[in-house]
Order: C-alpha cells, then sequence, then structure tokens
C-alpha cells in the first residue's frame, strides 16, 4: 500500500512539472524600453546640389536613453522593403543620403534604436516607432541659393569693371599712379641693349591655369615687343610645358607684331625640365654663364624664389620681379631691384600698353577695392555692435 | 544611349570651333587671333558659371567644368612631347653649332635619354620604374634615387645660404624703412629662439630675468606676426585676389590679350 502510494506521488509529481517544463521557453520576455520617436522627419531632394543626394532632417526626441541612436533605413522600388542606411549620433539631426539614383522614388524610415544588446553588426536591440517620410526622389538643380551673396558680389564686381571700360572707350581720361617696376621694364631692356646681352625672362613655375602665369605671359608679351624692338636676344626658360607653348606663341606673335619676325627663334623660348630644382639649377647656370643684363622673375614661384633671385643679384644683372602671394615676396624685395607686389602684377599688362580700355578696368578695380573697404568697415561696426546677421550676408560657402 | 550634352558641348565648343576656326583663318586672316580669344572665353566662362549652375552637365562628376581639367592634364600631355622635341632640338643645335657650354648640352642629352631610355626598358620588360621582387632597384629607380634626389636636395640645401646673404643684404640700415625692418627683425628672430636663456646660462642670477625677458620677447613677436604683419599680408591678398579678378574678367571678355602676344589692333 505504502508503494502504491509512492508510485501514485511520484507519478502525481512528474505529470505536475512536465507542463512546468514545457511552459518555461514560452515566458513572455520583458518588455522594450519604451524608446520615444524623433519628429519633424522630412526627406527632400538636397537643394542646389548636382543630384544624386537627399536631405533628411528631425528633430530629436527630448530625451533618449543612454547609447541610443537613430537609425536610418531606406526603401526603394519594386521591393519596398526598408534597409538600413546608417546609424546616427543623436544631436546631428540630419543626413545626406549620397547613394540616390536621381529621378528613382524613395521612402525613408526613421527610428530610435537603443544600443543596449547590439548584435555583431551592432544595430540590434529594442526599437521606438518609426517615422516614414513621403516618397522623394532626387535630381540636379538650376541654381545654389547658398551662392547667391557670392553672384551678387560678383555681378557688382563685373559691371564696376566693364561700365569703367565703357567710360574709358567715352575718352575719358584715367589717372593711374606711377609703378617703379613697370617704368623700369624698358629701362632694363635698354641696359641690356647697350650692353649687348641677353634678356631672360622667367614666367613662374605654375602652369597657365594660375592667373600669376597668364598675367606674366601677357608681360612677356610686352618684354617680347621691347626686345624685337631693339632687337635685343631674349631667353624664356620653361618649367610648365603648357606655359612653354603659351609663351612660344606670345614671344613669336610679339616679334611679328613689331615685323621683325626675322629675329625670332625657337631657342628663344626653350623648355627645361618638369622638376622644379632642376629647372632652378638650370636657370641659375645660365645666369652665371651667360650673365644677362636684364632678369624677369614674373609669375609664381615657390623656394626656388630666393635661389634664382639671389643668383641673379650676385650676377650683377638688373632684376625686375613680380608675385601676387605674399609668402615669396620678402625674398623678391630683399634680393630685386624692383618687385611688382600684389595687384602690380596684374596691372602690368594695362599700365606697359597704355590702352583706355584696359586701364578703365584697373579705375573699376579700384572701385570694387573702396566698395569692399566700406563693406568691410560696416561689417566691422556691426559685429562689434552684436549684429551677427551681418557675417550670414557675407559667408561664402 | 544618353546624350550627354556636357561632353558634347565641349567638344563643339574646344574641338569644332578651333577647327573651324582655322579652315577659315587660311581665308580671313583677320580670324585667326580671334579663334583663341573665344576659346579663352568659353574655357574662362564655363568654371564659373558650374559655380552657381549645379547641373549635372555642367558641374557633375562627369559635367563641364570637371571634365575640362581632366582636358587640361591631356593637353599638357601634349604640349610636354612639344618640350621634349624643344630641349633635343636646342641642345642638338648647341653642340652641332659648339656654341659657348655645348659639353654641358650633351650631358642634358646623355642624362635625358639614357634615364627616359631605362624607364622605357623597364616598361617593355614589365619589370616596371620601382623595386624588383627581390628588393632590389630597377636601374630607373637607382638613377632616381642616387643621383637625381641627391642633387635635388643640393640645390633645397643651398636655400639656406642663399636666405642668409640676403638676410644681411636687407637688414642694413641704409634708411628708415631699412631701419624698422631691421629692428622688427631682430626682435622677431630673437622672440623665436630662447637666446637670453642661452647667454644667461652660466649665470644663474640672471636666469630668471633672462627668462621673463625672453617671454616678452615672444609676446612682441606675435604681436609684430599678427598685427602689423598679418594687416599687410591681408591688404596684398585682397588687392591681388581683385586684381586676379579684374585680370581673369579681362582674359574672359577678350580685352586682355596680352597673353596671346596680341596687342592693340592685332
Amino acid at each position: 500500500m505504502r508503494a502504491t502510494a509512492s508510485i501514485f506521488l511520484l507519478l502525481t509529481l512528474l505529470l505536475t512539472a512536465a507542463p512546468a517544463a514545457a511552459s518555461a521557453p514560452q515566458t513572455t520576455p520583458p518588455p522594450p524600453p519604451e524608446l520615444p520617436a524623433a519628429s519633424d522627419f522630412k526627406a527632400v531632394d538636397r537643394p542646389g546640389d548636382s543630384g544624386k543626394a537627399i536631405l533628411l532632417t528631425w528633430k530629436d526626441p527630448a530625451t533618449l536613453p543612454e547609447g541610443a541612436m537613430i537609425e536610418v533605413r531606406r526603401a526603394e522600388p519594386p521591393a519596398d522593403e526598408f534597409m538600413t542606411l546608417k546609424m546616427v549620433k543623436p544631436g546631428t539631426e540630419r543626413f545626406i543620403d549620397s547613394k540616390a539614383e536621381d529621378g528613382k522614388t524613395y521612402r525613408y524610415e526613421l527610428r530610435v534604436r537603443g544600443m543596449e544588446t547590439p548584435d555583431s553588426l551592432g544595430i540590434a536591440g529594442a526599437v521606438g516607432p518609426a517615422l516614414v517620410s513621403d516618397p522623394v526622389s532626387s535630381h540636379d538643380n538650376w541654381f545654389r541659393p547658398e551662392r547667391t551673396n557670392s553672384l551678387i558680389a560678383n555681378l557688382i564686381f563685373i559691371t564696376l569693371i566693364l561700365s569703367s571700360i565703357a567710360a574709358a572707350r567715352s575718352g575719358k581720361p584715367i589717372f593711374i599712379r606711377r609703378i617703379a617696376g613697370l617704368n623700369a621694364v624698358d629701362e632694363a631692356i635698354g641696359r641690356a641693349t647697350e650692353l649687348g646681352k641677353k634678356v631672360l625672362y622667367v614666367p613662374g613655375i605654375q602652369s597657365m591655369d594660375d592667373i600669376q602665369t597668364i598675367a606674366s605671359v601677357a608681360i612677356l608679351g610686352h618684354v617680347a615687343r621691347a626686345t624685337a624692338r631693339y632687337g635685343t636676344d631674349l631667353d624664356v626658360p620653361n618649367k610648365d610645358p603648357l606655359t612653354f607653348v603659351s609663351a612660344r606663341e606670345a614671344v613669336k606673335a610679339a616679334y611679328l607684331a613689331e615685323g621683325r619676325p626675322d629675329l625670332y627663334r625657337e631657342d628663344m623660348v626653350n623648355y627645361v625640365t618638369y622638376d622644379q630644382f632642376a629647372f632652378t639649377a638650370t636657370v641659375s647656370a645660365r645666369m652665371i654663364r651667360e650673365k644677362p643684363a636684364a632678369i624677369f622673375l614674373v609669375g609664381y614661384f615657390f623656394a626656388e624664389s630666393l635661389i634664382l633671385a639671389e643668383t641673379g643679384q650676385s650676377t650683377g644683372a638688373i632684376q625686375i620681379a613680380g608675385q601676387a602671394d605674399p609668402t615669396q615676396l620678402p625674398f623678391f624685395v630683399a634680393t630685386c631691384d624692383y618687385t611688382l607686389i600684389g595687384e602690380e602684377l596684374y596691372a602690368a599688362g594695362a599700365y606697359l600698353s597704355r590702352e583706355p580700355v584696359l586701364l578703365g578696368s584697373m579705375r573699376g578695380q579700384d572701385f570694387a577695392k573702396a566698395l569692399l573697404m566700406v563693406v568691410g568697415i560696416t561689417g566691422i561696426v556691426a559685429v562689434s555692435l552684436g549684429a551677427t546677421w551681418f557675417l550670414k550676408i557675407v559667408q561664402t560657402q | 544611349m544618353n546624350f550627354d550634352l556636357g561632353r558634347v558641348t565641349l567638344v563643339a565648343l574646344f574641338a569644332i570651333v578651333p577647327i573651324v576656326g582655322i579652315a577659315l583663318g587660311m581665308r580671313a586672316p583677320a580670324l585667326r587671333s580671334k579663334i583663341p580669344v573665344l576659346v579663352a572665353f568659353f574655357a574662362g566662362l564655363i568654371p564659373i558659371v558650374s559655380l552657381y549652375i549645379p547641373k549635372d552637365f555642367m558641374s557633375g562628376d562627369s559635367g563641364m567644368s570637371p571634365r575640362l581639367d581632366q582636358w587640361l592634364i591631356i593637353v599638357a600631355a601634349f604640349a610636354l612631347l612639344l618640350g621634349i622635341t624643344n630641349v633635343l632640338s636646342v641642345n642638338n643645335r648647341k653642340i652641332n653649332r659648339r656654341e659657348p657650354g655645348w659639353p654641358y648640352a650633351v650631358v642634358l642629352l646623355t642624362g635625358l635619354l639614357v634615364t627616359g631610355g631605362l624607364g622605357i626598358y623597364g616598361a617593355i620588360s614589365k619589370q616596371g620604374i620601382g623595386l624588383l621582387p627581390d628588393g632590389s632597384s630597377t636601374p630607373f629607380n637607382w638613377i632616381t634615387v642616387y643621383v637625381f634626389q641627391s642633387l635635388q636636395s643640393t640645390i633645397f640645401a643651398l636655400l639656406a645660404f642663399f636666405m642668409a646673404s640676403a638676410a644681411v643684404r636687407a637688414f642694413r640700415a641704409r634708411n628708415t624703412e631699412a631701419t624698422i625692418l631691421l629692428i622688427a627683425g631682430g626682435i622677431v628672430m630673437a622672440g623665436r629662439v630662447p637666446l637670453l636663456e642661452f647667454l644667461a646660462a652660466p649665470f644663474p642670477p640672471l636666469q630668471p630675468s633672462a627668462a621673463a625677458a625672453s617671454q616678452g620677447l615672444g609676446k612682441a613677436t606675435e604681436w609684430i606676426m599678427n598685427i602689423p604683419n598679418g594687416a599687410a599680408q591681408s591688404g596684398i591678398i585682397i588687392g591681388a585676389a581683385l586684381g586676379g579678378a579684374s585680370m581673369a574678367i579681362r582674359v574672359i571678355l577678350g580685352i586682355e590679350r596680352g597673353y596671346l602676344g596680341l596687342g592693340k589692333g592685332d
């Protein structure tokens, strides 16, 4: 009887324990933490771009659990299934999808994701309610609105230049201050002519995509006209191949324009090498061996500026240098007889040719400078008085 | 096949227009000077317009403006060929005529032909111009490392000596401006190195005063560099920027033609 009772008790225990063991995996997991949702979620074509980009903006929830991230997801036809694009840190409140295809319609989803239990990809965890954007597609735009101020400034500048040129064309006399370095050009070439020595002209080491090189080749045209008139030898060594080709055309045209094509030689404008210091060594050696009477170092120079100018100085040549960038200017000022500083380099073409149209553009440039000074002083006063709106007006992007 | 507006426009402006211009220029010489001005106008206008018009054909990845930059590289490569031809012909003529300094022309041509030949050999033999698989140098690389770079460094090192000689000349107190330059230069040099501490090192009682004076010199240096020097540099930069922009407008509009060797009436 006791044994029967024991078996009954054991069976009872087994029967009651089995449902308990079976129900253990079905235990309801603890509810996910309440994650808040972002707000004001918008997806628009990024304004003022070349297309292929969608701009997403939103406002983060006021409070977020520690480690939470904003998950950006995108759905595209035909599947329209949302795929994670990026996990964005809170506080960013914007994301640019730069992998969009123009003309394709996308929908974006934004949700807060708790990162307390990340998986191997780092994107697991509890998720908050999702916000879904309206369908949006990217396309290229016709105007960059953020550059409106720059456009207006440029239009004012161009108007000033063109109106000054028009005034100059009407015959109005234009005064330009004396520029010693440019007055010395004829003096230097005349000296070379008297001594029967050559004129060495180095148009910098940059290519023709640099405005200083263009200005230098323009000055070279005037120098070449003078050497053609006086029958003086001219040597133009080049480092950049494009500058070499342009300088050669400029010198050839100058000799033709002066009616002395017979004096032009192909080796007057010559190519040396593309290496900076090999070029420097060659030109320095020419200065020492051939002792030119006049040396022009006009254009964009880097570390070779002082080596060339000091070597030229040691040969006793009259030296005229010109550069708009202030980094090498002290070296030229210290070693050359005359230096065209900054804007004087760009004024040289107008100054030497004395063409009213070119002189008019310089007058317009001076008006622009005066206007810029007024804007600058107004800005200093405005910002000093706390008017930061002024900064936003003149800020360029 | 998509119609690529940017590419078609570039080809029209920079290939068809110049070719037609050259052809017409044979009959009407006045056109010869106008075509380069026209090409310069478009080449200058496209990058400016692309600053404000972000349309894909204009400033997209394969738009006109970036493509124009790529074309510049291609044109430069052809110009380099012209340059090498010029080097060969000029130096060859110098040797043939036994002009003064002709042995230097021999050295130059030898260097050009040997280095260029080794580079071409590296390309043909598929060795390349860098290191061989066993870590040893190709002949081209050997010349680059042991000859070329050493010579480059030598020329660059000359700068230190030239700087000293230029400074001596610049700092001669010949007039008021040069005297101000001398004083300012002296302060800046003394403020950039611990000169006073060095001089006071053998005299411990003087060291605190030297340190204080050195600090003062450092502050004076900062003031000189940031205020008068910074203001002057800003002035030059603003003036040069306006001058550059004005020059660019003159070039684009064909008013400034000196870079083409053309002047008034040409």
